[in-house]
């Protein structure tokens, strides 16, 4: 019959006489009463030179042979009774060396050190992927030659992918923050008795801000992850490096679709989610200031002027290409972990959301006098 | 460690009993039984197609057999409750054929992993178990703090053995140890398996189509064909039995090579083959 581990003698009335492990001493029975027998094991350590009788023992593993090892203070007492067949763990156990262990000193200027690594490590990633850019469009020249040799179908595939399935979300999206504009600033305008501003508000707002950052930030969350995971999966499995090998430059086969299929879908997504967005806008001035759908629209053209529109489709075209460059660059700095796949994809969208709003404030800065009609 | 122990009952490790597996139209596993003592060391071999990766599973309890009942230490894998069934799961180890090392988690933690699980053992009792498997599979402790992605295939093996052995296991589950590994690392890994399972005596179940492998560690192989276990026993029985799979996998060149090199007294037996 296998009994639970215990420890007899040693202390108490017992002192002198041998300290005596019995019972099973191993991972099973040891996860129920391992701190039980750490603390008996404690309490006769004192006695450095007993007499340790490990004879009734009758299961042991190198769990419980270390729980000993360890009260033992990493050596064998001097009078000792083992069985034979329990030598072999202690033998392996005497085979290891104490772990040393490592002081470490504070480090005050950690954060210091820490800021510079990461404006380095940004600044490198700008520069990656600058290079990255070139590099593609290096490798593009190819096409300008042989354009059979473009990778078309890629790159309609990505723009079915990227732009006519984000319809559905950049639509609804618009639409609601349409009317919230329109509801937020219908209050302010009441109070001046300036209502039809509404349409001057709302339509270079939505058309020149709203509209591309709304759209980038959904397609940068949207497919900006989706990118960085495939190239990061593609890098784990080799298949960058297969590539590779049959002398198919990946910044034509991969990278170029994607930033070309960015660069079409964006600008277009962009006109898409303004003109809902419009629409939620004149939804929400007819509800809350009583102005008709047709006067609304009517005023579109003398509030709006078109260089707006050509503004935000010009800013679509820049987004995307951001979206897709950062994205690419992220997915294939993937190192081959899971731990990475994921930092990197978030990297990847935070990075290019960034990125894209860095780049709005551009615009706002060089464009400020452009297609803004004083009245 | 377990011939000094009284036995009162013994259960087959593994018993699996009327087990069909089918997918669709195709019936992979057809009334199949097998048993496996304690202590054996047990390969499983057969054709591309033939099932040992889903019996292996089934055994593992990561899929449901179609039909029958697969017990492991006499306690049956598919009906039994979800405590049981954790029980039985700290007393198994299993070595995937990739490793299947937690590739976010150092080697260190990789192997400490079970052991923090169990929420008994203090952090440093961890450290000396860690470094201790380190140290019985021949890892040196300076790659303790390595990542996954950055050791080599046959380091990935140690060290997913050290850390399917962490729980001191009385079953080991083997599947293609020395797959993707270079004939000497295979060896010494081959050699590895046979000093631990010497020493432990732990059960081992493995899948494998390497012959050496097969030929230097079981003492019983596994045929699986035509949709059952075709043949049974101690490699010598195997070979004689007359079927096209076995005559192709043991008795063709590789085969013969393998039998001859390894086990020499055994080849002195008339291989039907061999004679040929």
């Amino acid at each position: 019959m296998i009994q639970e581990p215990e420890v007899r003698g040693g202390s108490g009335s017992d002192v002198g006489n041998a300290i005596a492990l019995a019972g099973a001493w191993d991972i099973r029975a040891l996860e129920r009463h391992a701190r039980a027998l750490q603390r008996a094991l404690r309490e006769r350590t004192h006695a450095r030179d007993a007499r340790w009788d490990l004879t009734k023992v009758q299961r042991l593993d190198h769990i419980g042979a270390l729980l000993i090892w360890r009260a033992w203070g990493r050596k064998r007492p001097a009078q000792i009774e083992l069985r034979p067949e329990h030598e072999i763990f202690f033998a392996n156990l005497e085979g290891t060396r104490a772990p040393a262990s490592g002081r470490r000193w504070a480090d005050w200027f950690a954060p210091v050190r820490a800021l510079g690594d990461w404006m380095l490590g940004a600044g490198e990633h700008v520069v990656d992927i600058v290079r990255l850019l070139g590099q593609m469009l290096i490798d593009s020249m190819v096409l300008l030659r042989r354009p059979a040799l473009g990778p078309w179908r890629e790159i309609s595939a990505s723009v079915h992918r990227i732009g006519t399935q984000a319809l559905g979300i950049t639509a609804a999206v618009g639409f609601l923050i349409g009317i919230v504009m329109s509801y937020l600033s219908a209050e302010q305008l009441k109070a001046f008795g300036a209502d039809v501003f509404i349409v001057n508000i709302l339509g270079i707002g939505i058309i020149r801000e709203f509209g591309p950052v709304i759209c980038a930030v959904l397609v940068a969350g949207r497919s900006g992850s989706a990118i960085t995971a495939q190239l990061g999966v593609m890098r784990v499995t080799e298949e960058l490096d297969a590539l590779a090998v049959m002398g198919i430059p990946y910044t034509v086969r991969l990278i170029l679709p994607k930033v070309v299929a960015l660069s079409i879908a964006m600008p277009l997504l962009i006109l898409w989610t303004s003109g809902i967005a419009l629409m939620g806008g004149a939804i929400g001035a007819n509800l809350q200031l009583g102005m008709s759908m047709t006067q609304f629209l009517a005023g579109l053209p003398a509030a709006v002027p078109t260089v707006n529109l050509w503004l935000g489709v010009g800013k679509g075209v820049v987004f995307g290409v951001l979206i897709a460059l950062v994205a690419c660059h992220f997915g294939l700095r993937i190192k081959p972990n899971t731990e990475s796949l994921g930092a990197g994809t978030t990297n990847s969208v935070v990075t290019s959301i960034t990125a894209v709003i860095v780049a709005d404030a551009a615009f706002a800065v060089l464009f400020n006098d452009v297609g803004i009609s004083l009245l | 460690m377990n011939e000094s122990k009284p036995t009162p009952v013994v259960h087959p490790v593994i018993q699996i009993e009327g087990l069909w597996t089918q997918f669709d139209d195709l019936v992979v596993h057809r009334d199949l039984n097998l048993e496996v003592a304690t202590g054996e060391v047990v390969s499983l071999v057969g054709g591309s197609g033939s099932g040992k990766t889903t019996l292996m599973r089934q055994m593992l309890g990561l899929e449901m057999p179609t039909r029958g009942s697969v017990k492991i230490f006499g306690i049956s894998l598919h009906d039994s409750p979800a405590r049981t069934l954790k029980k039985i799961r700290k007393r198994w180890g299993v070595l995937f054929q990739e490793g299947a090392l937690y590739s976010a988690l150092s080697v260190f933690d990789n192997i400490a992993l079970a052991l923090r699980e169990l929420r008994v053992f203090d952090e440093g009792f961890i450290r000396d178990m860690v470094m201790l498997k380190l140290d019985m599979v021949g890892i040196e402790r300076r790659h303790a703090g390595k990542m996954p992605a950055e050791l080599s295939g046959g380091m990935v093996k140690r060290i997913a053995l050290a850390r399917a052995l962490v729980l001191e296991p009385e079953l080991v589950f083997l599947d293609e140890p020395t797959a993707g590994l270079d004939p000497d690392r295979s060896e010494s890994f081959v050699r590895l398996i046979e000093a631990l399972h010497s020493q432990l005596g732990f059960t081992v179940v493995m899948v494998t189509h390497d012959l050496d492998t097969l030929v230097s560690l079981s003492d019983k192989v596994a045929v699986l064909a035509d949709q059952r276990v075709l043949a049974y026993g101690p490699l010598e029985e195997v070979v004689r039995v007359d079927h096209a799979f076995i005559r192709s996998f043991f008795l063709g060149d590789r085969g013969l090579r393998a039998l001859s090199v390894a086990k020499q007294p055994m080849i002195g037996l008339a291989l039907p083959g061999a004679a040929r």
